[in-house]
């Protein structure tokens, strides 16, 4: 079988717009949950976001593009830069390689915030037209049709949505056709803006929100804290990746996935459990050969608690040991583009043999009765990762990925 | 039964389809079974109707509310703070 290699990340998170940066919170363990900032008006529920800061879109993009990019592209399309840059292609100036890459980014907010304008200047404002880039800013497909625009990639391309698991899925696509040769390498990840004011009254009115901010599998925690960015990958055939000498960060060694068919926004301890042994099964992994897991991890009471069960089910009486730990708690929910920042992390996490925190932990939950690698993260040798996404409408997504080398 | 308690089964019952003989102020909202969906919902139509906002978190329910009573207390501060 065709072995998947990660020879490109990219990152634009809370915590820092590049891997460099992303990488030495996670060390660090600093955390870049804070209140909101440049809103006009946040709504009450609202007391922390893990907002993109300090993103210079003129100078990672270029000034001619951005009336033609919503934020949510602008975030896929950095962090696709970055992941192509370090992958060390130039696919515009080989066409041939260009028609053998797949462009397949995920998000579940799409260009919210265009929209948002749009409706502003109409309802509120009284004007009578909207940015004439309305459509081409906000559709679903927008970051990743800039992404294949701006590296010349002419093979299969579309965007994916299943809110909070929509970047797992993009990225595990892309390992399936690496992996079957229908492509040679794919772009894929996820992306979302979502700090904006009708995005956090939405989310306020759900009444899932944190009231303080976000504590994982803590028992005192309230709420998930809305966060944003994008996490996009280059994966490539790994005999192709080391014929011309790419770096490998990783193996993408497994995607399993599976629906709920339950509730819209209540998860479920079978739906999820199934998704996790499928990508075990397509990893060839047992389950005692994990060695950290990246939790979904939302911190609402219902997702953690569901989560615990599902390690459980999955892990048995390893449940209680195998290393578990959700940065959401540094970045927030960057929902569709969650996964992708969360499988950045995984990469960093077996590149350095250091397990990240869950961040803001003050006691334990009875209910969840996992090793959380509570506020310190943790040197480890590990081989293993695997990294959960499991969405509202129990759309479920979890990736396999192994050290490389 | 005050005004108040009146109107707040009014909105429980068209959101549950809970009889009517089952609510009181001394109800527990675990015994009548009120989906945290549901109470999203109730809790949005009391906004609505008393133009307030009622603070109220899914994931606290229940440390935060134990009866109706204790919901239309709350609505009550509410109306008498924001009003």
């Amino acid at each position: 079988m065709t072995r998947v290699a990660i020879t490109g990340m990219g990152v634009v998170s809370a915590i820092g717009t590049d891997v460099a940066t992303f990488r030495r919170a996670l060390l660090e363990g600093a955390g870049g949950l804070r209140p909101p900032e440049g809103l006009d008006e946040v709504p009450k529920g609202i007391t922390v976001v893990g907002q993109v800061r300090g993103f210079d879109a003129e100078a990672r993009l270029g000034k001619d593009r951005l009336p033609l990019l919503d934020p949510f592209a602008q975030f896929g399309l950095a962090a696709a830069d970055e992941a192509i840059a370090m992958a060390g292609l130039d696919l515009r100036a080989d066409p041939a390689a260009g028609q053998r890459t797949a462009c397949i980014i995920g998000t579940g907010g799409a260009g919210i915030a265009t929209l948002q304008d749009g409706f502003t200047r109409l309802f509120k404002e009284g004007k009578t037209r909207v940015n004439p880039f309305t459509v081409p800013r906000y559709m679903g497909n927008a970051a990743c049709s800039h992404v294949t625009m701006a590296h010349g990639i002419t093979g299969p391309a579309f965007a994916v949505t299943s809110a909070c698991a929509s970047a797992n899925h993009a990225i595990g696509l892309g390992v399936h056709m690496v992996r079957s040769g229908m492509v040679d390498r794919a772009v894929v990840g996820g992306t979302d803006a979502l700090v904006n004011f009708g995005n956090l009254k939405a989310w306020e009115a759900l009444r899932v929100v944190s009231r303080d901010t976000c504590r994982p599998f803590s028992k005192d925690r309230t709420g998930m804290v809305v966060g944003e960015g994008a996490g996009v990958f280059v994966l490539e055939a790994w005999e192709a990746a080391a014929a011309r000498g790419a770096p490998v960060l990783a193996e993408m060694a497994g995607f399993g996935m599976s629906a709920d068919a339950g509730d819209i926004t209540f998860p479920s301890v079978d739906g999820a459990a199934r998704a996790v042994r499928a990508c075990l099964d397509d990893a060839g992994l047992a389950p005692d050969q994990v060695d950290y897991i990246n939790a979904h991890g939302t911190a609402t009471m219902a997702n953690d608690a569901t989560e615990a069960k599902v390690i459980a089910a999955v892990f048995g009486e390893r449940a209680a040991t195998v290393p578990v730990s959700s940065t959401k708690s540094f970045h927030g929910h960057g929902l569709g583009a969650a996964g992708g920042l969360e499988l950045v992390a995984c990469v960093v996490a077996l590149q350095e043999g250091f397990i990240p925190a869950t961040l803001n932990f003050t006691a334990p939950d009875p209910d969840c009765p996992l090793d959380v690698v509570p506020n310190t993260g943790r040197a480890a040798a590990l081989q293993t990762a695997l990294s959960s996404s499991f969405a509202f409408g129990g759309l479920n997504a979890v990736l396999a990925v192994r050290r490389a080398g | 039964m005050s005004d108040l308690d009146q109107k707040i089964f009014d909105i429980v019952v068209e959101k549950t389809d809970l009889p009517r003989e089952r609510l009181s102020r001394e109800a527990r909202i675990k015994d009548l079974e009120i989906s945290s969906l549901d109470f999203v919902e109730i809790v949005f139509a009391v906004e609505e109707a008393f133009d307030i906002e009622v603070p109220y978190n899914a994931n606290t329910l229940d440390s935060d509310f134990g009866t109706l009573g204790d919901v239309i207390d709350a609505v009550a501060a509410e109306i008498e703070k924001q009003g």
